[in-house]
């Protein structure tokens, strides 16, 4: 789905930060001339100081770091430069990693395995501002918020935040069983857009619900 | 004998069609009986037997009729059919003449046991039923009725059978010996109980070798469908010993303590111990005399029987080996073939399939199966996933959504979904396929998504509609649906549906993939 580059100027500026250099060039070759990579780094301290001085559209970013999770790169951007995106890219995946990337602030999860081209598509997606959520991603959110909801106490409930709407769980469904997103919109009779914006908001609460019992399952899991 | 008493009410006096009793009604003298032949009924007309019984026909259509207008009179069919049967027992030619004069052959419709009373009723032109009665009551008077029903059984081949059973038998050289040995052994037995005093075995000894042998030669080379008679046959006898290993237990101490009462009373009947001896010592030296000529030759048989026994085992494991030499060892030999040129697949798929292997010779884990290995529906689904990328060399997206213990239920519906990826994996052309499972309280659903080229399920080529009747066939039983949706050029989704076993019903825990 090619979406308009949100800072104009064509390609959109890619940082790729990973451990293993293979990969990084690999990434590189695979993304070819579509999009203008600015720089790489293999690790926390060295990538928060790079992406710091280029301020890339989109952030590539490895979910597991040597000197730390990718999260700690996540965090430490944000504070300083909310403009730039991330979207995590990972081949082992520990849902409560990826989750807590998310929570962070990374605006979606594809897995290493994503084709070139596709690749270059949910680049593209992220520096115009959109969520992408790659299959996997799609079921541990589902998971996440499916352990949420059976505990269901009075407390700091904010069903706004820490539960999804049933049509947001219909197209996370539809996205775990392998559907894009035009697809999705042609499944359920709405428009593209709409699908666009059940995705983002399923992101928002995400990130923004203080729910303990979201952190709480991510560290059960740690646990299990 | 239950078995036969199924047989005889599904044989028996209503089993006429109603199409042929209402044709034949108008043409015949005897108002539902149709003709002077009781064999008719045996389906020696419809057989078409030979031209005999073609030209019979004819015959009985030139006997005159009771007129024209008979058949405008005839009663509603049920009423019909009631009256018929009635008539056809007050009428009923119990005697009549022979109908059929084509060699005598055994015949597939009117038998209870193998067919010998049928055969002999078309023959002479008794009833079925008085030859029967006949039989049963010769074998209750000195087991004579037994012995003649087995060597006719023998002598008279089956209906489209070229040759009778006594000439195959006599080319089966162990079955001879076997029938020599079990009639000896029998033999040995009554020469013995006629020294103990039971003389009135004697009058059944002969019939009972005689059947013995004869059954056992049967056994031996008959075609398969009478085979099956002779097992249902014997299946009460089998439901006695076989059904569980204390009740076998149970009949051998109940036989063994009666033999024992028997033969206790025996010995002291009131005879003096000095003129028991002499007897009993006698029928001593006969038992050893016998033992030590006919014993090799018995145990050689017994060792015959017992490696034929394991010959047949082998033969079965031999089967079993090959089936999964098939189903594994082949498939992959036949992908690396394929992918020659791609040496990482290759050596993944030789990696895989030594894993596989390895488990199947030493730990006796079968491949592909979930139950065993994986105890949970996310950790099955993982295996698929890893086997089908190893396998066929592409990508599985799997998924999973809250998770859950397995069961007979839950197995059938991952062998569904296995079937379902392999096919995409190896039709759809698509490099990668998603495999989506969600745990919901009530029920598993479970989604195999490719983006290959797909098929139009209104024009289904046949392998394609083989895989929605196979994997709808797998889970049916089990209570679950399969719907397959196709659109040509974007691909195949299957989706499964599983109800939980309510009892089994648990929180769902969060998956572990």
């Amino acid at each position: 789905m090619p979406a308009p580059q949100a800072q104009g100027g064509g390609k959109p500026r890619v940082f790729i930060v990973d451990d293993h250099g293979l990969f990084r060039s690999g990434v590189r070759s695979e993304l070819g001339d579509q999009v203008d990579v600015v720089g790489e780094a293999d690790d926390v301290a060295p990538a928060i100081t790079r992406i710091a001085e280029c301020l890339p559209d989109v952030v590539l970013l490895d979910v597991h770091l040597p000197g730390g999770g990718g999260q700690d790169v996540v965090t430490a951007i944000k504070a300083t430069h909310p403009q730039v995106r991330f979207l995590a890219l990972s081949a082992s995946d520990a849902p409560e990693d990826v989750i807590a990337v998310i929570r962070a602030g990374a605006r979606g999860y594809v897995t290493k395995t994503i084709s070139g081209a596709e690749l270059v598509d949910a680049v593209r997606r992220v520096a115009a501002g959109d969520a992408v959520f790659s299959p996997r991603l799609a079921g541990f959110v589902l998971d996440a918020f499916a352990a949420l909801a059976p505990a269901g106490g009075a407390q700091t409930f904010d069903p706004e935040l820490d539960q999804l709407t049933p049509r947001e769980r219909e197209v996370l469904r539809l996205i775990a069983r392998g559907y894009t997103y035009k697809e999705i919109a042609r499944e359920l009779y709405i428009s593209g857009k709409t699908v666009e914006s059940h995705v983002s908001s399923v992101l928002r609460k995400l990130q923004l619900s203080t729910r303990h019992q979201l952190t709480r399952w991510a560290t059960e899991r740690r646990l299990t | 004998m239950p078995s036969a008493c199924r047989r005889r009410s599904a044989t028996g006096i209503g089993n006429i069609p109603h199409s042929t009793l209402r044709a034949g009604w108008p043409d015949q003298g005897l108002p539902g009986w149709r003709g002077t032949c009781p064999g008719r009924d045996d389906g020696y007309v419809e057989d078409s037997a030979g031209s005999a019984s073609g030209g019979l026909a004819s015959d009985e259509r030139g006997q005159p009729g009771p007129g024209p207008d008979h058949g405008a009179t005839a009663p509603p069919a049920d009423q019909q059919h009631r009256q018929h049967l009635w008539d056809r027992l007050l009428h009923r030619q119990w005697v009549g003449k022979p109908c059929n004069t084509g060699p005598m052959r055994r015949g597939q419709e009117d038998r209870l046991v193998a067919g010998v009373a049928a055969c002999l009723a078309a023959r002479l032109g008794i009833d079925v039923v008085v030859i029967r009665v006949a039989f049963v009551v010769a074998a209750l008077l000195g087991g004579f009725g037994l012995a003649a029903y087995v060597v006719a059984w023998l002598l008279l081949p089956a209906e489209g059978a070229d040759s009778n059973i006594a000439t195959k038998a006599l080319n089966d050289r162990r079955g001879l010996a076997l029938a020599a040995g079990l009639g000896s052994l029998l033999i040995i037995v009554f020469v013995i109980a006629d020294g103990l005093g039971a003389t009135w075995l004697n009058s059944v000894a002969w019939s009972i070798v005689i059947s013995a042998v004869g059954i056992t030669l049967i056994w031996r080379n008959t075609p398969p469908d009478e085979h099956e008679m002779l097992r249902r046959l014997a299946e009460p006898v089998k439901g006695l010993t076989g059904a569980s290993g204390r009740r076998r237990l149970w009949l051998r101490l109940a036989v063994a303590v009666l033999l024992l009462i028997i033969g206790m009373a025996g010995l002291v009947s009131g005879r003096s111990a000095h003129a028991l001896l002499a007897p009993l010592a006698g029928l001593l030296l006969v038992i050893i005399a016998i033992v030590i000529l006919l014993g090799p030759w018995w145990l050689r048989i017994a060792r015959d029987l017992v490696l034929e026994r394991q010959a047949r085992t082998r033969a079965e494991e031999r089967a079993d080996m090959a089936a999964h030499l098939h189903d594994s060892v082949l498939q992959t030999l036949a992908l690396i073939q394929r992918r020659a040129d791609q040496p990482q697949q290759v050596i993944q798929l030789a990696r895989a399939q030594e894993r596989e292997l390895r488990s199947w010779l030493f730990d006796g884990l079968a491949p592909g199966s979930a139950d065993g290995q994986e105890t949970t529906l996310a950790g099955g689904i993982r295996l698929i996933q890893q086997e089908v990328e190893a396998q066929h060399g592409i990508t599985v997206e799997a998924v999973t959504v809250g998770d859950c213990e397995l069961d007979d239920d839950l197995n059938a519906l991952l062998a569904a979904a296995r079937e379902a990826t392999v096919n995409a994996a190896k039709w759809s052309g698509a490099p990668t396929v998603a495999l989506f499972a969600e745990v919901e309280p009530a029920e598993v659903v479970l989604f195999v998504r490719d983006r290959g080229r797909g098929f139009d399920p209104q024009a289904v080529p046949g392998d394609r509609k083989g895989l929605a009747e196979s994997i709808h066939a797998r889970i049916s039983r089990h209570g679950g649906t399969a719907t397959v949706r196709s659109v040509p050029g974007e691909g195949t989704e299957v989706s499964l549906m599983m109800p939980r076993d309510a009892r089994r019903r648990q929180p769902s825990r969060p998956a572990r993939t």
